[in-house]
């Protein structure tokens, strides 16, 4: 798993578990879903939730970041309406190194 | 049977029926027989104790907006505190008394000229409830979860709070592990206030970000 340090970019995964055949309790929000951002920072390590749903032990610990959208990227056609960001706690496996941006 | 009773009244004009039952507004009695069924097992199997539970009631209820009002006074005051609340803020809370030892990670969130916080918990109600207590039913609708990460700005204004172009809004979506609490500015025109006349400016809604606290206020 990639130890992500701030200020690096990463795409959060476009996986969709809640669409498989069993049931499954995620964290990560839909309207992150295959969205890039900046890591603001590290949050520490967490027992999985997706497992302490279903009465596992959530280990071994995940890493949590706290990473950083810029609004109007997650919304098209809400008006650039500035520097307005969203944060949100996202645990290391959801998230991925994001390509080099071509422009 | 409904429309019989939209024909009957359809000659006359008339409002909200002010005699009408005061309709039940708590859990259904089946969300309410499943809880009672769990909380018994749970008490059964030794996961915990009916006294535990109790105190867990009395904790939550001593829990409210005053608290942290208190945290952000003391803030505004001591700039070593506030340094302190923002590096460790269940640690900071515990300096005056407040127990979290048995709550969720709290981070505090520092507005400053350039950045304002709004906390919104997307996936549920999560709320920095060892330091405010219960959330507010707002808080916890859909519409709030849904819009405050689309329109924030759309969201402040129907507070009442109109934040200049230049001012970044920065969401925060309590999705996991953290609780968020927003550390308002100190108002303009409270120099030399003492601790306790500036927590009665620090309101619930300051702390969640839908306001700006004011001396005015």
């Amino acid at each position: 798993m990639t130890i992500f340090v701030p200020g690096d970019r990463v795409r959060v995964r476009n996986d969709w578990p809640e669409a498989g055949p069993v049931r499954v309790h995620i964290r990560t929000p839909h309207y992150l879903r295959g969205r890039e951002g900046i890591v603001e920072r590290q949050l520490g390590s967490f027992p999985n939730p997706e497992e302490l749903a279903f009465g596992k032990s959530g280990l071994p610990a995940r890493m949590l970041y706290q990473v950083r959208f810029v609004r109007a990227g997650l919304w098209p056609g809400t008006g650039d309406g500035s520097a307005d960001t969203v944060v949100a706690d996202l645990y290391e496996h959801w998230l991925e190194p994001a390509e080099e941006r071509h422009g | 049977m409904a429309d019989a009773h939209v024909h009957a009244h359809q000659d006359h004009p008339h409002g909200p029926d002010e005699h009408a039952p005061i309709a039940a507004h708590g859990p259904s009695p089946e969300s309410a027989l499943l809880e009672r069924a769990i909380r018994e097992l749970l008490i059964e199997q030794g996961v915990f104790t009916a006294d535990d539970l109790r105190r867990q009631i009395d904790l939550m209820d001593s829990r409210n907006p005053a608290v942290g009002a208190k945290l952000i006074a003391r803030a505004w005051v001591d700039p070593a505190f506030k340094q302190r609340l923002l590096a460790n803020a269940k640690a900071a809370a515990e300096e005056l008394g407040i127990d979290c030892s048995n709550a969720p990670d709290v981070m505090v969130l520092e507005n400053t000229p350039k950045r304002h916080h709004l906390v919104v918990c997307t996936l549920c109600s999560c709320y920095p409830k060892a330091i405010l207590g219960i959330p507010p039913a707002w808080y916890k609708s859909p519409e709030y979860r849904a819009r405050a990460v689309k329109d924030p700005r759309g969201v402040l204004a129907e507070f009442g709070t109109h934040l200049p172009d230049d001012v970044e809004v920065r969401v925060v979506d309590s999705t996991a592990d953290l609780r968020y609490l927003v550390l308002p500015m100190r108002p303009a025109g409270t120099d030399g206030w003492d601790e306790d006349r500036l927590a009665v400016l620090v309101t619930r809604d300051s702390m969640i970000g839908v306001t700006v606290p004011t001396a005015a206020s």
